[in-house]
């Protein structure tokens, strides 16, 4: 029994200054119910830093009785920026027990409520609070330290290193849900300033607020529809907490298992992929992902995004709606926009960056540095 | 962000000497100390503590610090690999910025990390300097 994709739900990324945390979740997942048709059973609400940016928990029934469904079970789902992509695997299986028909689950995250360094001291809780935490290590730094080594062990240059973010961008342009709109250059992207140095603000996806929404039902229920979308994977793998104990700084041990499940599970093969949907957060995530699951060979994951691989008109296409760069990261809603934008991509409804004929698409969501990551694999039946 | 006294005081010895743990099982070492070897799952697991010699594995500046670290910034962290092969996470010190190389050799000395406000608490831990010859 495969779950089924019925509705989906974006907000526009953004600083949403007249938009609160709740009304974002509300707004996408009217959206989604609606263009579902059906009435969810049970709620799977994604969040990573409410609690802390908002003083607000409980989100699952904070979200239930705003849509008019109280009384229906609730739960908040949190694994960092992999959040989305766990909480669909949550709900995948609430669907696939067959317990459930139909199941909503929802991202939401509103980081423009705090200040710069109040969202940079939340954001790394996602790594362990006594042993990273205390040293005065950001979140951004410890990607810095993945994307030094790569570079230093796999002589790559910087130029090489930007091109991730430029694809994205590249891309982004025609997504009208995406927080910035428009082309950067390699150039740009070097002249902006270092967050943490090798850094660049350019290379890492912005502090953004929005929501995405997926109304998931079982094949049973989802006959009446005309949905199209299989869920034929979803799986979360994980490893060390603190970035510095892994063994291989430079493979993604939670992407390379989560994949490998994903591929078994589905019995996709990964150059039947049309899409993916990598976690840009850094471009050295995405080229991490990239090695890890074996799509690019160690090492030569940033010179193939340089010399023009992975576009829209290659296969598979990355990022073809702007990924975390260009279309923004509120956190616990980016696996949700990607499971949403492969199916605007598989349903044939993603406008001037279609993909012709696409069939299979694979979502990757990273918490903390390849800490967590799940895989979703979508098909258009 | 403040932290507890208790918080704080329960770490001290670990981040001001270097304690980690070796399994009694397998031999490995792990930085902090744990109660479950992540290499074997043997629970037979004793404190020992580690040298503070070590090479730099790589590094990066914090320019966009965390609230509590915001009037140190900027400042190196890096990874450094000790002497017996166990990696540990800390701040660089006594070093300029175009200094810092992967593979100098560094030696940890117990430094302040930052404090709370007048009257609260004042963090040390390790940090590491270029090895004195
Ligand atoms: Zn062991």
């Amino acid at each position: 029994m495969k779950p089924i994709v019925v509705g989906v739900g974006m907000t526009k990324v953004g600083e949403h200054w007249d938009e609160s945390l709740k009304s974002l979740a509300v707004e996408a997942s009217l959206e989604a119910i609606d263009s579902s048709g059906l009435t969810p059973e049970v709620i799977v609400f994604s969040n990573m830093m409410s609690g802390r940016l908002q003083v607000q928990d409980h989100l699952g029934t904070l979200l239930a009785d705003e849509l008019g469904l109280r009384g229906l079970p609730a739960v908040r789902v949190e694994a960092a920026c992999a959040s989305g992509g766990v909480a669909f695997h949550v709900a995948y299986n609430m669907i696939k027990s067959g317990i459930y028909k139909v199941a909503l689950v929802v991202g939401a995250e509103k980081m423009s409520d705090t200040s710069t360094e109040q969202t940079t001291t939340a954001l790394m809780t996602a790594e362990d609070r006594e042993y990273t935490g205390f040293y005065g290590a950001s979140f951004v730094s410890l990607n810095a330290l993945a994307h030094r080594l790569y570079m230093e062990k796999f002589n790559v240059s910087e130029e090489e290193m930007a091109s991730l973010a430029v694809l994205s961008h590249e891309n982004g342009v025609n997504n009208p849900f995406a927080m910035y709109r428009r082309k950067i250059s390699t150039k740009e992207v070097l002249e902006s300033p270092y967050v943490a140095d090798p850094i660049h603000l350019l290379e890492a996806a912005p502090i953004s607020d929005g929501a995405a929404a997926v109304v998931l039902a079982s094949e049973e229920v989802a006959k009446t529809k005309s949905s199209v979308v299989s869920v034929e994977a979803s799986t979360v793998a994980t490893d060390a907490i603190r970035y510095y104990e892994r063994e291989d700084l430079l493979t993604f041990e939670s992407a390379k298992k989560a994949f490998m499940n994903a591929v078994s599970a589905s019995k996709i093969e990964k150059d039947r992929i049309d899409i993916l949907e990598l976690h840009d957060a850094f471009t050295i995530v995405g080229y991490l992902t990239l090695e890890s699951a074996g799509i690019a060979e160690r090492g030569k994951a940033a010179k193939l995004v340089a010399s023009n691989k992975f576009t829209l008109s290659d296969k598979p296409a990355v990022n073809t709606m702007g990924g975390l760069k260009s279309r923004g990261h509120p956190i616990g809603a980016t696996g949700l926009y990607q499971i949403s934008e492969l199916y605007l991509q598989l349903t044939n409804n993603a406008g001037k960056n279609q993909v012709d004929n696409a069939k299979i698409g694979v979502a990757f969501n990273v918490g903390g540095v390849g800490t967590t990551t799940s895989v979703s694999v979508l098909k258009r039946r | 962000m403040s932290e507890s006294v208790p918080r704080y005081w329960r770490e001290i010895k670990i981040r001001e000497r270097l304690i980690g743990s070796k399994c009694e099982d397998c031999g490995r070492i792990t930085f902090p100390p744990r109660k479950v070897c992540p290499y074997c799952r043997s629970r037979k697991l004793t404190e020992v503590e580690l040298p503070k010699k070590g090479k730099l594995l790589s590094y990066s500046v914090v320019r966009k610090p965390p609230a509590e670290f915001e009037k140190y910034a900027p400042y190196v962290i890096g990874i450094i690999t000790l002497e017996n092969g166990v990696n540990v996470i800390s701040q660089l010190t006594d070093i300029d910025l175009k200094d810092v190389k992967i593979g100098m050799e560094l030696e940890g000395v117990l430094r302040k990390y930052r404090e709370e406000g007048e009257e609260g608490l004042i963090h040390y831990g390790i940090k590491f300097r270029p090895r004195i010859k």
